[in-house]
């Protein structure tokens, strides 16, 4: 992974110093809270409900068993024993003190991390594909092109006052993992006609009050001129994107008001300015970043060995049910023969979605050491994954995470719910979204029916924007507040893959006490309806909307 | 018009903070109760006041009924900020002051 030279650590150091005596002045009063505010947030520190909220980033979801076990000391020193890791592959801590941030910040440069640009108006943390680099399919490891992208970002100084957020996602797969099609950059990694690898660029997606599935602006884009066209895009949004209206100031606004196609060609002209300019990736800049994401030194093994650790493997899942549900549902190919990716998931039963206590935290740097180079990844999904485990491994890994409660089976089926903070934490929400998730955890608590049920995303959040990306579960759930009232609206069809698809409300929200009835409802009828090995999406497609409705409505909703 | 208090964030920690009579306190009971308009911009004018921008971030009212216990705030936001996040019991004021 990325090591920071001297003019990172630099940065890093430099930018806490500087946050330091803006915190200063701050308490002292030399600065005003409307002074203080916009500094605070380029630093990743919110004011949420109870205290201050940290976001630190954590760089396409990748780090290391050291940086973890920091991030635990950090949990412990500076907050409650715990993190809560987010739907953009970062890290956020609930209570810290204001005027101790600038230590905690000081603490975390000394593992080469930050919380720079994970708030404000800038290019916030790029996301990447949490299979990148050992994906059976990849193409190319897109955290190279990610790593890239993070430096031309950070401080951008054209940038910094954009007219709002902006975020960036990167898959290297033709399985789209990163979400891409829902970001405001969406970078899919495909090949031209002479097989030479490159991006396919789509500007405009986006969840919140307005969402929408990105466009496509240019089907291939060479890697050389990666910086320079994104640059373009950013200008264009930078002059053109609104700055009166906070709710119509992302740039999905902006391609969806001029329409694509008017958008492109105001891209490819400011493009033509820039390209083949100063701007254009050196090719020995991409060898130096490349040469830190080289695979790590796989053990090779025979054709012999790999029947025998193959052989004791199924002998394994035979005969433990636990070991064998674990695996199917949380381990995925790898690309290097004998190995595999091991997800870890965050969601126990009736837990609280992507939060991990400071001694879990400490599990996994040590078993990511044990079991692996000592990476660790953060997916979108609020989990976390070893991505180099060998085979021979799997089985004493899961015995560990077993015993500290991380063996939930559940990657990617009903119980791996996708949670925002909600009216729990964060003071734009409108209703609650953890103990909905956590009900509904617990009513589909038996690991043989959510194997039954296979994959199935519900995905909640708290308020219109979005951060629990309900817009693409397949069942979507939206906390509203109704006269004081906590209700919950539910949408059908949602997807944030390559067949990415905004859900559809499927009718009158329902109680905080009815939700989850009419979310087993919702599963239940699925299960009643689907043919063969139908997805959710796919009976859904079938049959339309109005069994559901016909199971749902019939008694009346609240 | 409904009784009101005037909350806030303190500035060096974050916590959730009620102006009483000796300036905050982080127990909701200790909140000065203001009962017409009159005395709501007053505690909020007090609030917004001279030095007060390096005690607490941005004060504002809220609604709440009088009961046997003190203020219980009419929104289910600020019963939620009063007390803490409801899925961490462990956690916030209603651990604090259990």
């Amino acid at each position: 992974m990325y090591r920071y030279d001297e003019f990172d650590h630099t940065l890093v150091r430099e930018r806490v110093a500087q946050f330091r005596g803006q915190v200063a002045r701050r308490l002292s009063g030399e600065l005003s809270e409307e002074e203080f505010k916009p500094l605070r947030l380029m630093n990743g520190l919110y004011l949420q409900l109870h205290a201050y909220m940290l976001r630190v980033a954590i760089p396409y979801g990748t780090f290391s068993a050291r940086q973890m076990r920091t991030l635990a000391d950090i949990a412990r020193r500076y907050d409650k024993g715990y993190g809560h890791f987010t739907t953009r592959q970062n890290i956020q801590y609930n209570w810290p003190r204001l005027d101790r941030v600038p230590d905690l910040l000081d603490e975390l440069a000394g593992v080469e991390m930050h919380a720079l640009q994970t708030s404000g108006n800038c290019i916030r943390n790029v996301t990447a594909d949490h299979y990148a680099g050992v994906a059976a399919e990849e193409i190319e490891d897109p955290r190279i092109y990610a790593e890239l992208i993070r430096q031309w970002s950070s401080l951008h100084p054209e940038f910094s006052f954009l007219p709002r957020k902006f975020k960036i996602a990167v898959t290297g797969s033709p399985h789209d993992r990163a979400a891409v099609k829902v970001h405001d950059i969406g970078l899919q990694m495909c090949r031209d006609e002479d097989g030479a690898p490159g991006f396919a660029v789509l500007v405009g997606g986006g969840l919140g009050r307005s969402p929408f599935v990105a466009k496509k602006i240019r089907e291939f884009l060479p890697k050389r001129h990666l910086l320079s066209y994104l640059e373009a895009i950013l200008r264009v949004y930078n002059q053109l994107g609104r700055r009166d209206n906070k709710y119509k100031a992302r740039i999905k606004i902006l391609v969806h008001e001029l329409g694509a196609e008017a958008f492109t060609e105001l891209v490819e002209a400011e493009w033509a300015e820039l390209k083949d300019g100063t701007i254009e990736l050196p090719a020995e800049e991409v060898a130096r970043i490349q040469s830190y994401f080289a695979p790590p030194p796989y053990e090779v093994f025979s054709s012999a060995t790999l029947e025998t650790q193959n052989r004791e493997f199924e002998v394994r899942r035979f005969e433990d049910r636990g070991f064998a549900r674990w695996v199917r549902s949380n381990v995925a190919a790898h690309k290097a023969p004998g190995y595999a990716i091991a997800n870890i998931s965050l969601k126990p039963q009736g837990g609280v979605p992507g939060d991990i206590t400071a001694e879990q935290m400490d599990l996994v740097a040590e078993l990511a050491e044990r079991f692996g180079f000592g990476e660790i990844r953060a997916s979108h999904q609020q989990n976390l994954l070893l991505p180099d485990v060998k085979r021979a491994d799997l089985f004493a890994l899961w015995q560990a995470l077993e015993r500290h409660g991380l063996a939930s089976p559940n990657i990617g089926l009903v119980a791996d719910i996708i949670a925002c903070p909600g009216l729990d934490y964060c003071t734009l929400a409108n209703a609650r979204a953890i103990p909905v998730a956590q009900a509904i955890s617990e009513r589909f608590a038996d690991p043989a029916r959510q194997h039954a049920i296979g994959e199935l995303g519900i995905k909640i959040s708290g308020c219109i924007n979005a951060c629990g990306h309900h817009h693409v579960g397949q069942i979507g759930i939206l906390g509203v507040d109704k006269k004081g009232v906590e209700f919950y609206q539910i949408t059908l069809g949602g997807a944030a893959d390559e067949n990415a698809a905004l859900g559809k409300i499927i009718g009158p929200a329902f109680g905080y006490d009815q939700v989850v009835d009419a979310v087993e409802t919702i599963v239940d009828t699925y299960l009643e309806i689907r043919a063969d090995d139908e997805t959710f999406n796919q009976t859904l497609t079938r049959v339309g909307f109005a069994p559901f409705k016909e199971k749902l409505y019939t008694k009346g909703p609240q | 018009m409904a009784d009101k208090i005037v909350t806030a964030n303190r500035l060096n920690d974050g916590l959730v903070v009620y102006l009483n009579g000796a300036g905050w306190s982080e127990r909701i009971e200790d909140a000065r109760i203001a009962g017409d308009d009159a005395a709501a911009d007053g505690l909020l004018a007090e609030a917004e006041g001279q030095g007060q921008e390096i005690r607490v971030v941005e004060p504002y009212l809220i609604e709440v009924a009088l009961e046997g216990a003190g203020p219980r705030p009419v929104s289910y936001r600020e019963a939620i900020r009063a007390k803490g996040p409801t899925v961490r019991l462990d956690l916030g004021k209603q651990a604090d002051f259990a």
